[in-house]
């Protein structure tokens, strides 16, 4: 919505359009505590947004510019309403959120900082989730933030697809599309480690990018393959009780063979030329999973390699602490925990929970099952919600040998 | 039973993160449904714009209002029933609008007979 209202108001109106998103929202909670939720809020918000819009452009005309390329079509009441009704309508707002995604991927941000800005305004991150998503402070975020959104202000209009050069920018949203699904996947919110509504958002913005001829590159083909072949898992990742359930333990009938396959059929797609990006190498690794019917199955040795070839393209620390726990199932925990220990800007790793308790897995299988549940007390004292807890002090029980609680 | 009107006066208008907003919300339509489930609510209500406009006198003056102080402006009202004032009084403790400096005023449904 505010990436349609955007492109209504003009770029430099940002804020703006970001009022009316509030104001509309605002209202509707307090309507609907007196009257109910009604059958389709969004399309109640939608109106709502709609209708102020209009009261604004009304009022404000003659005392503001908005978008530049719509000028004339605003100041006239006869066109006024119908231009809303179009640029608020349904297709458009498909284009004007990659408009959208584009414009704030801005050659004078930062990757990072193009990335927070998808992450906060597109896709309706609080500072303190773009925050968890780069492992960073809210304070740092929040001026990364504002600060990006001075730079933004100062351009008079969205991007436009199909005049400038894309491929500049476009590794930004990618990577933005990336965060957003694996935080989704695998993410740093008090509320759930699982959003599935995260990862559906991810896809949908990344089929829209699959879709248009000049942003459907084999990179782009390889990260939607990426999304699909995690996304088929998570009907599997959380459990009958709303636990987390991880790769090893996970009830494989309940993988969406469907994404599986698209999954695949992207992966393929990607391959053709000669590129060979993080994501064709992720995408690769998961569909080795994807081809296992059980973990023993899985063919560690190539993932291995792959993990390998991921480090060179894309070394952080995380990827290396993968590639450990990939080591250790092929070779054997001993080999693994090397590995970690191994791993450079090890320090990175301290506040995530899953370092801690990758150590402790590992721990557990060479037998030293003390040492394990140091491990996975750090990880549970670590933990950023209710599920990821839950997954740990299962994992703790098991080294001190007592009955999994249901 | 008599009827009373719960007056909202003041209180925060909604702002915060969308969570805490909707958590407000929720706060408000449980407290409500609590008091329909014992059949208490005549009426919800709706909330009020914060303006609007004054009539006065004879000459049907129409001047823009009301601008009494924020603390002092209806933002809705509901219609309940309840045995008696301090009862109605009871069944407003629990309206979240306290929670953000709001008042609720409570007058009774003047009776025919």
């Amino acid at each position: 919505m505010v990436a349609a209202l955007t492109r209504l108001f003009g770029v430099h109106n940002l804020a703006l359009a970001e009022d009316v998103v509030q104001d509309a929202f605002c209202r509707a909670l307090e309507v609907w505590r007196f009257r109910g939720v009604p059958d389709n809020p969004s399309a109640w918000l939608m109106t709502t947004a709609k209708n102020r819009a209009i009261d604004l452009l009304r009022r404000e005309r003659t005392a503001r510019t908005f978008a530049p390329e719509l000028g004339r079509l605003l100041e006239s009441e006869w066109t006024l309403v119908p231009m809303v009704e179009e640029l608020l309508g349904p297709s458009a707002v498909k284009d004007d959120l990659l408009r959208m995604m584009f414009s704030c991927c801005h050659p004078r941000l930062t990757e990072d900082a193009q990335v927070a800005l998808v992450l906060h305004i597109l896709c309706g991150f609080s500072v303190a989730e773009v925050a968890g998503a780069f492992l960073s402070t809210e304070v740092a975020t929040a001026k990364r933030i504002s600060r990006a959104k001075k730079v933004l202000g100062k351009s008079r209009r969205l991007f436009d697809l199909a005049e400038a050069d894309v491929a500049a920018r476009l590794s930004a949203v990618q990577r933005a599309l990336y965060l957003l699904f694996n935080e989704g996947y695998h993410g740093a919110s008090p509320e759930s480690a699982v959003r599935v509504e995260l990862c559906g958002e991810a896809l949908r913005l990344v089929t829209l990018l699959v879709d248009h001829p000049s942003t459907g590159t084999a990179a782009t083909q390889a990260l939607a393959a990426v999304m699909c072949l995690h996304a088929a898992r998570l009907p599997a990742r959380v459990d009958a009780s709303g636990n987390l359930s991880s790769l090893y333990d996970q009830d494989r009938s309940r993988w969406d063979f469907g994404l599986v396959a698209e999954g695949q059929r992207l992966l393929e797609l990607s391959a053709r030329g000669s590129e060979l990006t993080e994501y064709h190498l992720e995408a690769a690794i998961a569909a080795l999973h994807a081809e296992a019917s059980r973990p023993e199955d899985t063919n560690w040795r190539q993932i291995v390699a792959l993990y390998d070839r991921l480090l060179d393209v894309r070394p952080s620390p995380v990827v290396a602490l993968n590639r450990a726990i990939a080591v250790a199932q092929h070779e054997g925990p001993e080999r693994g925990l090397e590995e970690i220990r191994a791993i450079a800007s090890l320090n990175r790793l301290a506040s995530y929970p899953f370092y801690a308790a990758a150590l402790g897995e590992l721990e557990l299988r060479c037998g030293r099952a003390a040492v394990a549940g140091e491990h996975f007390q750090t990880a549970i004292a670590l933990s950023r919600n209710a599920m990821e807890r839950r997954f740990f002090e299962r994992r703790l029980a098991l080294c001190c040998g007592e009955s999994v609680k249901p | 039973m008599s009827e009373f009107v719960f007056l909202y006066r003041g209180g925060e208008r909604p702002n915060g993160s969308p969570e805490q907003m909707q958590q407000q919300m929720q706060k408000w339509m449980g407290w409500m449904k609590e008091l329909a489930d014992k059949g208490l609510i005549k009426d919800p209500g709706h909330p009020l714009e914060r303006t609007g406009k004054l009539v006065t006198g004879k000459q049907k003056t129409v001047t823009d209002g009301p601008f009494a102080e924020a603390k002092d402006i209806i933002g809705g009202y509901t219609l309940v029933q309840a045995r008696d004032i301090s009862h109605a009084v009871e069944l407003s403790f629990g309206c979240p609008i306290f929670d953000v400096g709001g008042v609720v005023e409570v007058r009774p449904v003047m009776q025919m007979g």
